[in-house]
Order: structure tokens, then C-alpha cells, then sequence
């Protein structure tokens, strides 16, 4: 991109004022710190000129909006045409009081659902289970059967909002609950707009609410895909997430590469499973992190756009645009955010939010203030929603496309990044790819020494974290946070119990029955789940009902 | 003897509590342990070793799980290795055995490899003791073979199951040697993985070199993570424990285990001894600082601490 | 006597974030102690079960789902059903102030909320351990 003549120029410019001007102050008065790093440990350069992006070809690195390789952003216009989803995570005990939520949201100004269910339910447990005892309703909504979801989306017209479900092994089954709820609006499947996260590789690497092994987990996928493509055309058939991945403690270069490794995982397995790729490639979404390190953060996600997008066409052979395109989701990191002083938590937001935005996300959710003492409250959700409505109408961010690109450091840091992610992509690939490298327990125990080193970090001081380790107060105790009501265990156990005497459980055992044979088959299972769940069999029966055929996954710990 | 006899009885938190004063080399367990000596030797002791992640803990989760259903009682002892640098350990093979927690007739424990006197070896086949006392059928010890003590270790047991991966090659070279020696069972683990049979005939190939004892050692194929070959695993540790009463190697092998036990208690005690009368005396700086100054050599230095050592006597103390 | 400190780390319940569980499993080993790492998805009853026949010092929680009002009381409650009183137990996670007292009140020697450095932990453990 520059002048080779010039390029001499300025190194001998540059040296001169090394050995001149900075050398003198310098001398006088050192820096900081003898060493520079960005919040992921990447050592940061005093100063970057030309010299240091000297081989950046525009047109081959960075193009324009919306066209091969996106570094730029995947729309021609980003957000002068449209600014980004405004998504909250949201969801708690029971499916009535989410419904209430999610109605308040939406006259908030939210423009789409996105649904936290507990533990249990991500698991594939009912709530009248021993093991979900104490769970039931903690950290999202408690489904347990179609009725559940009925009371979820009363009163919201499913052809108009979009949903995103925070939802993995068990996927296929919440999702078959919406395709169920809309019929019954009168929505057929086609009109349904939103994404399932479905990633469950990352539920083994970070996350840890996988049910089934390996193989049967990445069937149920490939159905989906295939279901998807098919019936439910406008649906993201998954999210590929590399949030938990940071939120574990890896770095930004780290949360890049293991969520592409295990996309091209997926990609790899729905090929293998007969499916074209452009057929499905196009529904494909991620979900990234966004941390402090505004500069670094930036860079992350353009160099994950420029990544994926030459990875699906040179290792996929991937045709279509749509299926270059990297298109993420962002939520702002939980892990970044301190008990002590939390109302310093919602500049950390309004900085992630900003990266975010600079990095060309398409949804965004903010964290609220209050997230690291316990559920956010009505007023912190607020805020955190009117963050990214300041950056949006305020910041003036919005109004040019990418606005970072060029900058030297942003443009170097970017290539880096890539570099780095490309590096242990290759790692991973001469493991046998991401599934096995999780076997190993490889990809684990990357991202633990990152976090341990992280910690140390923060223990020495070497690192900063503002209320935390330096410029602490005394405090008085939080007040006023919002806790989970106990009798929800006891609510939907009563509801299940009605269910059961009430539903059709002749017709339930048979769906049953005929999903326990389809599953030790080959069959594509999204309309044998679909059936046993228009009968009402519960989540924990269909899952249970898989455990039986395809086992359970073993955690393998290295550490 | 208060311990001894409540550990005959089968009471659980003695057991658990005497393995923590083997562990520490407390003096208490030697007493204990001599109490309960002659309640030994009905225990089939299996050494499970392997290089590391091959499937050790899964295989003895399996196996423990099967052999609880042909009716027996159970110990598991998982030795994972010790920061030389800190002392500390991580250890970590329960995860692999979760679901034999509450299993009343399991019990498994978790031992570092301590740098400790006298040795891991000493200390474990103290923890056998009690587990045999207590009345397990099996005692299974889990080794990472990689290291003298594990090889010692598993010399100690009636039976040793040597667990490979398919796809070692090089690995398989390098342990030969040891593996020649110490496995009465093979088993090539993850069998779902490519190359089982490659490395199955190759195990068969090297044994074919190893002396006739009148025990063909096995190579089993199995996938431990589902719980496949488990039976034949167990049905060959059954049949080594016959053919070692059959031919009368058990007693013949317990014996030579027991001499080089005794060496190895009397190594440890001598070990003590040694620091013990440092402590008192400064007898081992002074002929450190002596031998490093070439004012006298090693050899005649340790003489000097055995004569030492036998004209104090071994008085605990 | 200068012996390991024996500590079992365990995250009961459903709840699948052990990044905390699984750094301070490692600074406790880096301070010299024996770790007994149990992994996910433990049941009270598994924590309980294990911590005996490791016969360790100190058991030591984590939770944040939210989940520890029930959890964390049933620990104490079945060590109490075996007559155990000379393990330490700490919890760790998500905790708001308003549940820490009732959960002392239950036996659980100290809940450590998200921020707390190792080094807090480690020096509570090696100062409270009861034998
Ligand atoms: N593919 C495959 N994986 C297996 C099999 N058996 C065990 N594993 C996996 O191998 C990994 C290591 O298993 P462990 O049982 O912990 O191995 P180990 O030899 O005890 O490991 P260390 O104690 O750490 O040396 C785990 O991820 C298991 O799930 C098998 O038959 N096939
Ligand atoms: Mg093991």
C-alpha cells in the first residue's frame, strides 16, 4: 500500500528520532513500565508507523463493506443503513415472569428476545429431577414442556420478533417448542426469525452443559442444519460462541481461533453429512466477547471477519457471499466486571459496547452493573440498554463505516491477531481438528494457563483493575439486588404434575418410542422430536430417551 | 490399638484416616500396621500403569464397576505426581470415577507421589495393607509409567494390566524394555481410534520375545470410554490369579516382593536415621562440608555413618 | 508435623463455569498443597462421600448459579449426618451479601465473593484448618 522509496525515508526518519529526541527523554525520564501489553498479553509497540503494516495490500486485506474478505463489515452501508440488534439476555424463574420481562423490554425499545433458560433445562433435566434441586429457575426460565413455551411468548407475535435462545445440547428440542408455539399462532416456520446457540463444543471446552458425546452431539446439529435449510429457512441454525471461551480466560487471539476451529468443525460435519455447503454456511452466526482493551478488542473482530471469510472460501471452496460473511453477535464481558464499586461497571460497558460497535458487531447485549453480585435489577438492565442507545445516537461511531481502518496499530494488531488465530488453527487441525483437540483436553488447558496467568497477574499488580486491586473504598454492603423467588421449584413441579395426568401419555410413549428408534438409526430426528413435543413429553423425557441410545460426555480435565 | 481394631471392623473413616498417617510416614501407622498384618494377603493387588491419558482411570472405573457386579469389594488408589518445586499436586483421576463415589463397596484415594523418605513404593504398599486388611477383594493401584517408582510399584502387585493407545510407535520402543518385564495384561485402550490392530500385533510381536514363564500375557483390545471389553479385561485377571495359585508363583512372587520390601522399610529407617541424628549432632553437614572439600571422599564418609548408625542402634525415638 | 494440607475442590450442582475452580485447584497446588479435583456436576452427596475417603482438611465449594442457598447447607448438613467436624468448608461464586450470614450460619467457615485473590484463600485455608 505504500511507496517502497518512502518506506526507506521513513525508517531512517524513524531512527533518527529513536536515537535523537526519544532517546533524550528517555534518558530523562523512562516509561511507565518496561513492557507494554494489550489486556490479552500481546506485547504493544511504543509507536506505529507505515513500516509496520508495510505489506497491508488494501484490496486483498481489507476491501470494501460487504465485500470478500469483510475486514471492513459485512453490509455496504453497516450502520448508516441500520444500526445493530439491541438484544438483551433475559429470562428468570418461570416462564409467566420472563413473559412480563420480555413485554417490558420490548416497550423499552429492544428489538429482540433473548432467552436465558436455568440450568436444569440447558442440561436436559425437568425440574422435578433430584439433580435439579436448588436450580430450578436461577439463572434463566424454567422450561420443562410446550405449555411452559406457550406462556413464554403469550401475547407476542412470533412473526414479528426475532429470538435468540440461549440453548445447546438440547437444542433441537427448544427450538422444535418455538416451531410448535408459532403453529399454533398461526406462524408458520418459514416467517420465523432468530438464532439457537447450539454450539455444544464450546459447552465441552468453556461452558459445560453438554449432555452426549461428541458424535451423537454433533448429529443432532447436522439435522438442524439440514431441518432448518428446509423448514425454517430464515433461522441462524447456530451460534458459534466464542464469549464463553473468554469468559473462561483465554485471550483475544485465543477466543478467535478456537471458536473458527470449532466453526470449521461444524462445517466439516454437516459436508460430511451430505449437506452442501452453501446451503447452509449462509445461516451460520457467532457470538464473540468484547473486553477493555478497546484498540485490541477492534482489531479481534476484524480479523475474525477476514479469517472466516478466507477459510470458507479457500479451504470450503464456499460460493455464495453469504457464506464468507462472518456475521457475530456481542455481549460484553461478565468476567470483566468487578463486585467492588459497581457502578464503575457501567464505563467498562459503555468501553466494550464501543468496541463492539468499532468492530462492526450486529447484535449487541450489555451487561448490566450488577451482574457479578447477582441477577441484574429492572433499573441496571436499563442502563446497560441506554449504554448502547448513547453510543448509538451519541457517539457519532455510527456515521462512517469501520472508522479504525488505517490506523497503523489497529491495521497491525489486526493482522496479528490473525496470524496468532491461524497459528493454533493449524495446531488444532494437526490434533485431528477441534473435536479431538478437545478430547485431549488441549484447547482446556490453553485457555486455564491463560487464565492462571491472568490471575497471577492481577495478584502482583501487574495488572490494574480499578476498584479491585487499586483505588479500593471501603464500601458499605449492595443493596436491593433481585434474587430468585425459591417457590419456583415447588411451582413448576406442580405444574409438571398436572401436565402429566392431563396430556395424552399413550400418544407421548409412542412419539417416544418411535424418537428412541430414529435416534439408533440414521434418520434426521427435528420431526421425531418435533412430535413428541406438539404430545407434551417433557424436555427430561426426550433427553433421557437420547441418553439411553447415544450415552453421556465424560469431562476431561487436564490441569 | 485402637485404630486396628476398628479398621477390622470395617469402619471407613479409620481406613481413611490410617492412609493419611501411612502417608505421612507417621509413626502411629507402622504400629497399626503391624497390628493388622497378619489380616493381609487375601487381597488381589492389580497395577494399572500406562503413559499418561491413555485411559487408565476410565479402565478402573469400568473394571471396578464390573467386578462389583461379579459380587466384589473394591480399593482404587490413584497416584498422581507430585510438584517437585512446590509439594503440592493436583489429583485428579476421581473425575473418572464420579459415579463410584457412593458406591458402598468402593473406596478410592487419591495419593501425590511425594518426594517423601523412603519412597512412593513404601508408602503405597502400606495403603495396600490397610485396604487388604479392611477386607477389599481387589486393590487397584494407578500409575503414570513413566517413572522408576511407578515400575517399583507395580513389581509390588499381584498383577499388572499395562495400558497402551493405539498409534505409539515410537513410545512402544522407548518402554520396551520395561514392558518386557512388568505387564501380565495388555490392553491396547481406545480401540475406536485408528491403528488398534497395528499396534495389537505389535505388542504380540514383542511378547513373542519375552520368556516362557508359563503365562502368555494378553493383549486385549477395549474402549473404555464405552464400556467395551471390560469382561475380558476381568475375566484375564481372574485367570492370572489362578494361574498364579496354580503354579505356585503367588507365594513365590509375594516373597521376593516381600524381600525387596523389607530392604526398602530398612532403607527408609536408615534414611530417617540418618537425618534424625543430623538433627541432633550435625553429623551429616560436618562430613558433607568435609567431603566437599576434598579433605575426605564419599565412600569413606558414609562408612563412617554407618558405624555411627550401628553403635547408636535404632532406637526410635 | 509438615505434611501436604489436603483440600477437595468440587463445584456442586449443575453449573458449568469452573474457570475459578479450576485456578484456585492450581494456586492451592502451587502453595504446596494436595488438590482432590472432583470436577462438575457433583452431587452433595459425592462431595461429602469423596472429602471422607480423601480424608481431607478442607473442602472447598464453588457455585454460581445461584444454586448455593440449597447446596452448600446440604454439604454441611450430611457432613453433620456422619459426625464430621474437622473439615474446614468454604464456598466460593456469586453470593450476595444478604445469604453469606444464614450459610455461616449453616457451618460453611467463609464464602469468598468473585475478586478475592488466591493468595486470601490459600492463607485462610493454611490458618483454619482444623487438625
Ligand atoms: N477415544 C477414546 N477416548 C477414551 C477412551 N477411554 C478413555 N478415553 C479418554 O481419554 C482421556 C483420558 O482418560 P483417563 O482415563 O483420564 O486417562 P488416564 O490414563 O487415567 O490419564 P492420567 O491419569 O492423566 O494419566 C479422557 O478424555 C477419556 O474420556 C476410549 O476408549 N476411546
Ligand atoms: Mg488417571
Amino acid at each position: 500500500m505504500f511507496d517502497k522509496g518512502k518506506l526507506n525515508q521513513l525508517q531512517s526518519q524513524k531512527d533518527t528520532w529513536e536515537e535523537g529526541k526519544l532517546k533524550k527523554v528517555l534518558e530523562k525520564r523512562p516509561e511507565r513500565k518496561k513492557e507494554f501489553t494489550t489486556g490479552s498479553n500481546k506485547e504493544v509497540g511504543r509507536l506505529y508507523t507505515p513500516l509496520d503494516v508495510a505489506d497491508l495490500d488494501y484490496e486483498r486485506d481489507l476491501g470494501f463493506p460487504g465485500e470478500y474478505p469483510y475486514t471492513r463489515g459485512v453490509q455496504p452501508t453497516m450502520y448508516r443503513g441500520r444500526l445493530w440488534t439491541m438484544r438483551q439476555y433475559a429470562g428468570f424463574s418461570t416462564a409467566e415472569e420472563s413473559n412480563e420481562r420480555y413485554k417490558y423490554l420490548l416497550e423499552q425499545g429492544t428489538t429482540g428476545l433473548s432467552v436465558a433458560f436455568d440450568l436444569p433445562t440447558q442440561i436436559g433435566y425437568d425440574s422435578d429431577y433430584p439433580i435439579s434441586e436448588g436450580e430450578v429457575g436461577k439463572v434463566g426460565v424454567a422450561i420443562d414442556s410446550l405449555e411452559d413455551m406457550e406462556i413464554l411468548f403469550k401475547d407476542i407475535p412470533l412473526d414479528k420478533v426475532s429470538t435468540s435462545m440461549t440453548i445447546n445440547a438440547p437444542a433441537a428440542v427448544l427450538l422444535a417448542m418455538y416451531i410448535a408455539v408459532a403453529e399454533k399462532q398461526g406462524v408458520s416456520a418459514d416467517k420465523l426469525k432468530g438464532t439457537i446457540q447450539n454450539d455444544i463444543l464450546k459447552e465441552y471446552i468453556a461452558r459445560g452443559t453438554y449432555i452426549f458425546p461428541v458424535q451423537p452431539s454433533m448429529r443432532l446439529i447436522t439435522n438442524i442444519f439440514e431441518y432448518c435449510h428446509k423448514e425454517v429457512p430464515k433461522w441462524n441454525t447456530i451460534s458459534i460462541s466464542g464469549y464463553h471461551i473468554r469468559e473462561a480466560g483465554s485471550t483475544a487471539a485465543q477466543e478467535i481461533a478456537f471458536t473458527l476451529a470449532d466453526g470449521i468443525a461444524y462445517v466439516q460435519a454437516a459436508i460430511d453429512a451430505g449437506l452442501d455447503v452453501d446451503d447452509f454456511a449462509p445461516r451460520l452466526s457467532f457470538f464473540f466477547n468484547s473486553h477493555n482493551d478497546l484498540l485490541e478488542e477492534v482489531a479481534k473482530f476484524r480479523a475474525a471477519r477476514r479469517l472466516w471469510a478466507r477459510i470458507m472460501k479457500e479451504r470450503f471452496g464456499a460460493k455464495k457471499e453469504k457464506s464468507l460473511m462472518l456475521r457475530f453477535h456481542t455481549q460484553t464481558g461478565g468476567s470483566t466486571l468487578t463486585a467492588q464499586q459497581p457502578e464503575n461497571n457501567v464505563v467498562r460497558v459503555a468501553i466494550q459496547t464501543l468496541a463492539a460497535v468499532l468492530g462492526g458487531t450486529q447484535s449487541l447485549h450489555t451487561n448490566s452493573r450488577d451482574e457479578a453480585l447477582a441477577l441484574p435489577s429492572e433499573d441496571s438492565v436499563r442502563i446497560a440498554l441506554r449504554t448502547q442507545q448513547i453510543v448509538a445516537y451519541e457517539s457519532g461511531v455510527t456515521e462512517t463505516i469501520d472508522p479504525l481502518a488505517g490506523s497503523y496499530y489497529v491495521e497491525s494488531l489486526t493482522n496479528k491477531l490473525e496470524e496468532d488465530a491461524l497459528e493454533y488453527i493449524n495446531k488444532i487441525d494437526s490434533l485431528g481438528g477441534a473435536p479431538k483437540a478437545i478430547e485431549k483436553g488441549y484447547i482446556q488447558k490453553e485457555i486455564q494457563d491463560s487464565a492462571y496467568t491472568y490471575q497471577k497477574q492481577i495478584e502482583n499488580e501487574e495488572r490494574i483493575v480499578v476498584g479491585m486491586n487499586k483505588f479500593m473504598i471501603e464500601e458499605p454492603k449492595p443493596t436491593g439486588l433481585l434474587k430468585v423467588d425459591p417457590a419456583v421449584g415447588k411451582l413448576q413441579k406442580e405444574k409438571l404434575a398436572k401436565l402429566k395426568e392431563t396430556r395424552d401419555n399413550q400418544l407421548v410413549n409412542k412419539n417416544l418410542e418411535e424418537l428412541s428408534k430414529a435416534a439408533e438409526g440414521e434418520a434426521n430426528l427435528m420431526p421425531y422430536i418435533k412430535e413428541a413435543v406438539k404430545a407434551y413429553a417433557t424436555l427430561g423425557e426426550i433427553c433421557d430417551v437420547l441418553r439411553e441410545v447415544f450415552g453421556e460426555y465424560q469431562q476431561n480435565i487436564i490441569l | 490399638m485402637d485404630l486396628a481394631k476398628k479398621l477390622l471392623k470395617g469402619d471407613k473413616r479409620t481406613l481413611a484416616r490410617l492412609i493419611t498417617l501411612i502417608e505421612n510416614d507417621d509413626p502411629h501407622a507402622i504400629e497399626v500396621l503391624k497390628a493388622i498384618y497378619n489380616h493381609t494377603g487375601k487381597a488381589h493387588v492389580i497395577g494399572i500403569t500406562g503413559p499418561p491419558g491413555a485411559g487408565k482411570s476410565t479402565l478402573t472405573d469400568k473394571l471396578a464397576k464390573e467386578l462389583n457386579k461379579r459380587g466384589k469389594k473394591i480399593a482404587i488408589i490413584a497416584v498422581d505426581p507430585t510438584s517437585p518445586f512446590t509439594g503440592g499436586a493436583i489429583l485428579g483421576d476421581r473425575v473418572r470415577m464420579a459415579d463410584l463415589t457412593n458406591n458402598p463397596d468402593v473406596f478410592i484415594r487419591s495419593m501425590g507421589s511425594r518426594g517423601t523418605l523412603g519412597g512412593l513404593a513404601k508408602n503405597t504398599l502400606g495403603v495396600i495393607k490397610a485396604f487388604d486388611a479392611y477386607g477389599m477383594d481387589y486393590i487397584f493401584v494407578e500409575t503414570v509409567g513413566v517413572g522408576q517408582s511407578e515400575v517399583d510399584i507395580v513389581k509390588a502387585v499381584d498383577t499388572t494390566i499395562l495400558v497402551m493407545v493405539p498409534g505409539l510407535g515410537d513410545d512402544i520402543q522407548a518402554i520396551k524394555a520395561g514392558i518386557m518385564e512388568i505387564g501380565d495384561i495388555f490392553v491396547v485402550n481406545k480401540a475406536d481410534l485408528e491403528g488398534a490392530h497395528r499396534t495389537m500385533m505389535e505388542l504380540e510381536t514383542m511378547l513373542d520375545f519375552r520368556q516362557d514363564e508359563g503365562w502368555k500375557p494378553p493383549v486385549l483390545e477395549a474402549i473404555g470410554r464405552d464400556n467395551i471389553g471390560i469382561g475380558q479385561i476381568c475375566d484375564n485377571i481372574e485367570k492370572h490369579m489362578d494361574f498364579l495359585v496354580k503354579s505356585d508363583k503367588l507365594g513365590y512372587a509375594r516373597r521376593e516382593n516381600v524381600k525387596k520390601e523389607i530392604i526398602e522399610i530398612a532403607k527408609g529407617s536408615m534414611e530417617v536415621h540418618i537425618f534424625n541424628n543430623n538433627n541432633k549432632d550435625n553429623q551429616l553437614e560436618i562430613l558433607a562440608e568435609r567431603v566437599a572439600n576434598k579433605e575426605q571422599d564419599p565412600y569413606t564418609a558414609s562408612d563412617e555413618i554407618l558405624k555411627s548408625f550401628i553403635n547408636r542402634g535404632i532406637k526410635n525415638d | 508435623m509438615d505434611r501436604p494440607i489436603r483440600v477437595l475442590v468440587g463445584k456442586p450442582g449443575l453449573d458449568g463455569h469452573d474457570r475459578g475452580a479450576k485456578v484456585i485447584a492450581r494456586a492451592l497446588r502451587d502453595a504446596g498443597m494436595e488438590v482432590i479435583y472432583t470436577g462438575l456436576r457433583q452431587t452433595p452427596e459425592q462431595i461429602v462421600e469423596a472429602a471422607i475417603q480423601e480424608d481431607v482438611d478442607c473442602i472447598a465449594m464453588s457455585i454460581l448459579s445461584g444454586a448455593h442457598n440449597h447446596l452448600f447447607p446440604r454439604v454441611m448438613e450430611l457432613l453433620k449426618e456422619e459426625k464430621i467436624d474437622d473439615i474446614l468448608v468454604i464456598g466460593g461464586g456469586v453470593v450476595p451479601d444478604d445469604d453469606i450470614q444464614p450459610l455461616k450460619d449453616a457451618g460453611i467457615a467463609e464464602i469468598f465473593t468473585p475478586g478475592t485473590p488466591t493468595t486470601t484463600f490459600i492463607n485462610y485455608i493454611k490458618e483454619n484448618i482444623i487438625r
